[in-house]
């Protein structure tokens, strides 16, 4: 069954959307939140567990400073408060891939507090997200279903439960409702968790890999009608799992919530899930009873009180930020505000800083990421940022291109052998055979040939003609399949029309 | 004086996930509130203006550094289930209520 | 005299002397269990071989010249079965952990270890330490070795009668509201609550999280302070443990044994007297008072005002705590696991399992606890409590500027009957009126014989109140007090045991009371 959806235009005539965004972040910690166990990302099944995140009788939870410092600078970075005192509390409730049937989190004392986001949109304009809080808590384990269709939930005949990743630290980032979006509201939830991603990655805290869930967003979506000023009733949807899917699902959202009202009917507050397949959001299974998670002061830790001396230190250690760098790379490239616009919009600015860290020169850097990738990117149907090609490969190329190593033609083949998972630059050249021709007697063979086809051009260079040398380089180019040295051709031209 | 419906009791049970019996119902439901009527006095202790406790001992900020500990091998952690296969501990099939 | 009637210490003096082994002592002390745990029930299970291992070990490393481990290498201890122990059943009593083995060991359960000291097996207790009789273990009731008809306290009551009926002469116990005193006071033992976080929590599987604390059990207190040492100091696996060294508790115990009390000031708390004592636990208690006066103490009388509601606020607190604690106890990971026949939900499985599991005290605090935390509730019930626990510990703070120590009977009564009070979970929430205070506030308490009750022949304890981390008072308080008993009495209250391996008729005897 198809909800029935509103023309989008007609959603904005009618109703105003109200976002609210929890954004949850896995930190990178070499330990995770409570326990020794190593914190990483697909290790064979209960290889990295203890008692603690195992949740056995008698096990305790003991704190990871890193994780702290972590969060206390996220929330530094986002222009929240730091709490002088605060505290984990459990969440009680059953499910079996908690393993204590408790998640600890903190509830109503987050470490972070009242922040704000600046986020730049398509058109060069910014909008400002507020941050209602930032928090720690646990992750839960994975469960695998066995014996319904396709491994999913529904119909399965029992589920295997893994619980490496019970107890991975977890940052939870709410933002305060998002008023005044209008018909932005789509992309402006996609550019703050854009803009949250890339300060993610900018503090070094996080993978902040979507696609492997070490950030996950939820989307509380609900419209109010023109003139009012009571938030309507709102869904969360969940399984958002890229910043693509980020805007479609609040679009899909405001047009099926605007034609359920706009039909007389009312929103369920229910968590929903976006289908990626067709952009589409469906409910999830309705609990029985209304939830009760029965917080209370988690006793098996003691608050955490961070001195101010603590929290100007992190201050100290705090990265240069996004927007910080944009402004630094546009001095130096001496880029125009539209110049440096269609960079961040294209998703390239960081990938051609990268690449220009890795030794290329801005301009070639630019001309790559901006041109020939960005192509490649299109084609795809993938973010610049997805290709399977890293800033430091780019520079490579660049490098190699410098050296003489490769024409334009070949450095164009080596990246398409890149981006077709062959290796890296060094590794295509080798397999493909890529390499520059500069061996001076494959190349005076060829020249010889290519001037004795055309004595006539021969005799123009020996008469001072030497734009015509481009005929018979141009010629051994030809024959060579571009892999000639250009610029060594050249020289041997001259050097046999006057030997 | 606090009292306790059977209703309630059958509420309070499915949240800790027990099963209780209709004998156990009666039970605990005149039981419950016998227990709370007798507590209930903490609320004749005016304390409007005292702060909760809930840690005896006053320790803040204790952390853990940053560095991996060997835990269980994945036999000892599955060493207690009472199914496992693949590594993973073999569960009834999960209701989806996330 | 017997080997199994010594204290710890002078065990550990024979065995480091060389004049007796840490294996014989180990068969003298088997040999017994297997004479009165019959009539007695303290062992959930035992561990002959592995004791035995532990006791050669001991006798090897000394035999090569080595010094001993501890001041208590090679002397037998039994183990609340509350601790996690890698190489034996860990079940806390209850029928949802039957045949669990842990694949870790606790950090009380490794310090014994380390220090060589040789445990013979796991006590019963309470399932999950809920109880004031350890009437509410799934295993079946422990007997009180002075009476096998009545309860030997509880939670911890399986350590208890262990020490009493001169199965171990160390036991481990936890006290969340007075599971270790309440049965040292009803079995005529030595048992101590440790200052909150004294003793690691690791491996210490959780009651009531912000209460729980392990500590000694033992026949005399000397006895308790030295296994104190072992136990105690700071562990970084558990978040709330004291970074400091261990009081000096065994120094505080020779100072004390001297019999001096002169200039302690001993504070006697006036709440804990009146309706619900017994006459003979009040009589006891007043004269355990005098004698603290003829050493020299100065006594004072205090009161806490706020101790009254100290019960009710335990009431709601410690199950609020349990209902999340005993939550992972699913039958998904470990243990028993109920209904399970391919057609149930994970859920229905769990409900199953949990009710099958856990008996009927457990499952009154999960959902009573579950109320109290409630949305609608909280601020009521556990929020109120919480603060009520900050009163009590002002009304500590201010006792202890008038008086060093607090002093109060144990429990308002002695051992009472097996079944008396195992339908009235009120009649039996009073058991731990004195003891609970000491809980909410987290300060050190003990309770130390004071003699037997002129009514019933049985004994009483009396309960000496210390400040955090002022452990050492309170044994020195006891420590003198033991003394004067012993002088007085003619010897250690213990050994008017009866003797267990006789067949005679259960039941209190009135050539007890004539005893006296």
């Amino acid at each position: 069954m198809t909800a029935a959806l509103m023309d989008y235009d007609e959603v904005l005539d009618r109703f105003e959307p109200v976002l609210g965004l929890e954004v949850h972040v896995e930190l990178s910690t070499a330990t995770k939140m409570f326990c020794g166990c190593a914190n990483v990302f697909g290790a064979p099944p209960n290889t990295h567990v203890c008692p603690t995140c195992l949740g056995l009788p008698g096990s305790l939870p003991v704190l990871n400073r890193v994780a702290v410092e972590s969060v206390m600078r996220i929330g530094l970075a986002l222009n929240c408060s730091i709490a002088p005192w605060c505290r984990f509390a459990r969440k009680n409730y059953f499910y079996p891939d908690m393993p204590k049937n408790f998640q600890i989190s903190q509830y109503d004392e987050p470490i972070a507090m009242d922040g704000s986001l600046e986020v730049q949109l398509a058109d060069g304009s910014t909008f400002t997200v507020g941050i209602e809080r930032a928090h720690m808590e646990e992750d839960t384990g994975k469960s695998l279903h066995v014996g319904g269709a396709t491994g999913r939930i529904h119909g399965a005949s029992h589920s295997l439960l893994d619980y490496n990743r019970a107890g991975v630290p977890l940052i939870e980032i709410v933002t305060k409702p998002i008023v005044g979006a209008g018909t932005r509201a789509p992309e402006i939830a996609r550019a703050y968790v854009t803009a949250l991603r890339d300060l993610l990655r900018a503090l070094e805290v996080s993978d902040v890999r979507m696609d492997q869930g070490s950030l996950r967003c939820d989307a509380n979506v609900s419209l109010m009608p023109r003139g009012s000023s009571i938030f309507g009733t709102r869904t969360e949807t969940k399984n958002v799992n890229s910043l693509r899917s980020v805007e479609r699902a609040v679009h899909h959202e405001m047009r099926r919530q605007a034609a359920v009202l706009a039909a007389g009917g009312s929103i369920v507050q229910e968590t929903r899930h976006f289908d990626e397949a067709n952009g589409t959001t469906s409910p999830g299974r309705r609990k029985e009873t209304s939830e009760d998670y029965r917080y209370f002061p988690e006793p098996d830790l003691v608050p955490i009180a961070p001195a101010d001396e603590w929290v100007q230190s992190l201050r100290a250690t705090l990265p240069e930020l996004p927007w910080q760098r944009q402004a630094r790379i546009q001095a130096q490239w001496g880029l125009s505000d539209l110049e440096l616009r269609d960079l961040v919009n294209a998703g390239a600015l960081d990938l051609i800083a990268a690449t220009v860290d890795a030794g290329a020169s801005a301009a070639e850097a630019r001309s790559w990421w901006v041109s020939y990738l960005s192509q490649q990117a299109n084609s795809r149907g993938v973010e610049l940022a997805e290709l399977p090609i890293t800033p430091k490969q780019v520079a490579r190329v660049v490098a190699l291109v410098g050296e003489g190593l490769l024409t334009n033609n070949l450095a164009r083949q080596v990246v398409d052998g890149i981006l077709a998972d062959e290796g890296g630059p060094d590794d295509v050249i080798a397999a493909r055979g890529l390499a520059v021709v500069s061996d001076d007697a494959a190349l005076t063979a060829a020249v010889e040939q290519a001037l004795a086809a055309q004595p006539d051009i021969a005799e123009k260079i020996r008469g001072g003609k030497v734009a015509a040398a481009g005929a018979i380089v141009g010629a051994v180019m030809k024959a060579t399949g571009g892999q000639a040295n250009a610029q060594r051709v050249r020289e041997l031209v001259f050097a046999l029309v006057s030997a | 004086m606090p009292t306790i419906s059977r209703d309630e009791v059958a509420h309070l049970a499915r949240l800790a996930r027990l099963a209780v019996t209709e004998q156990e119902l009666d039970l605990f439901a005149g039981q419950l509130e016998v227990i709370l009527s007798s507590v209930a006095r903490v609320s004749e202790v005016a304390a409007a203006d005292i702060p909760p406790t809930s840690h005896a001992v006053g320790l803040t900020n204790v952390f853990r550094e940053d560095v991996p500990r060997p835990g269980l091998t994945q036999q000892q952690a599955l060493s207690g289930a009472f199914a496992a296969e693949q590594g993973r501990f073999r569960v009834p099939r999960i209701l989806d209520e996330s | 005299m017997l080997l199994t009637q010594l204290p710890a210490a002078e065990l550990a003096s024979l065995i480091h002397t060389r004049e007796t082994s840490a294996v014989e002592v180990t068969r003298a002390h088997l040999d017994r269990i297997a004479a009165v745990e019959p009539a007695v029930h303290a062992f959930l299970h035992l561990d002959a071989e592995g004791a035995l291992a532990t006791a050669a070990a001991v006798d090897d490393c000394l035999q090569r010249g080595d010094s001993p481990a501890s001041p208590l290498a090679g002397v037998p201890l039994a183990l609340k079965d509350v601790f996690i122990t890698a190489d034996m059943p860990t079940t806390c009593g209850s029928r949802i952990l039957e045949g669990w083995r842990p694949p870790y060991d606790a950090t009380v359960t490794r310090l014994l270890r380390e220090a060589g000291v040789v445990i013979l097996g796991k006590t019963n207790m309470d399932e999950f330490a809920m109880g004031s009789s350890t009437e509410n273990s799934a295993y079946g009731p422990t007997r009180n070795p002075w009476a096998l008809d009545r309860v030997p306290g509880g939670s911890g009551g399986g350590s208890a009668a262990a020490v009493a009926a001169f199965e171990a002469p160390l036991a481990i116990g936890t006290d969340t509201g007075g599971s270790i005193r309440q049965p040292g006071a009803l079995t005529g033992t030595v048992g101590v609550k440790p200052t909150y976080g004294g003793v690691s929590r690791y491996g210490l599987v959780a009651f009531s999280s912000s209460l729980d604390q392990g500590g000694p059990v033992t026949r005399t207190v000397l006895d308790a302070a030295l296994l104190h040492e072992v136990i105690g100091g700071h562990d970084p696996l558990d978040s709330t443990s004291i970074d400091a060294p261990v009081p000096p508790v065994v120094a505080a115990v020779r100072a004390g044994a001297t019999g001096d009390l002169t200039g302690v000031r001993v504070g006697v708390v006036s709440q804990f007297r009146g309706e619900g004592y017994q006459a003979g636990v009040q009589h006891a208690f007043d004269l355990a008072v005098s004698r603290l006066r003829e050493l020299g103490a100065q006594v004072v009388e205090v009161s806490c005002p706020t101790f009254d509601y100290a019960l009710p606020a335990y009431y709601l607190i410690a199950p609020s705590e349990c209902s999340s604690n005993l939550a992972r106890f699913d039958g998904m990971r470990y243990g028993l696991r109920i209904g399970d026949d391919g057609s149930r939900s994970a859920e229905e499985v769990m409900s199953l399992t949990r009710e099958a599991g856990f008996g009927p005290e457990v499952k009154r605090r999960i959902m009573l606890g579950t109320y109290a935390l409630s949305a609608g509730y909280y601020d009521a019930y556990y929020g109120q409590a919480q603060k009520v626990r900050t009163l009590v510990i002002r009304d500590f703070a201010a006792a202890f500027e008038q008086a060093d120590v607090l002093v109060s009977p144990t429990s308002p009564t002695t051992a009472f009957p097996i079944g008396e009070r195992v339908d009235d979970p009120l009649a039996m929430y009073v058991s731990d009126l004195c003891t609970i205070p000491a809980n909410l506030a987290g300060n050190a308490a003990l309770s130390v014989p004071a003699g037997l009750s002129d009514v019933d022949g049985l004994p009483v304890g009396l309960q000496v109140m210390a400040p955090a981390q002022a452990d050492d008072r309170a044994y020195r308080v006891a420590a003198a007090y033991e003394v004067a008993r012993d002088a007085a009495e003619g010897g250690p209250l213990t050994h008017r045991v009866p003797d267990l391996t006789e067949d005679r008729v259960p039941g209190p005897s009135m050539d007890r009371v004539a005893a006296r």
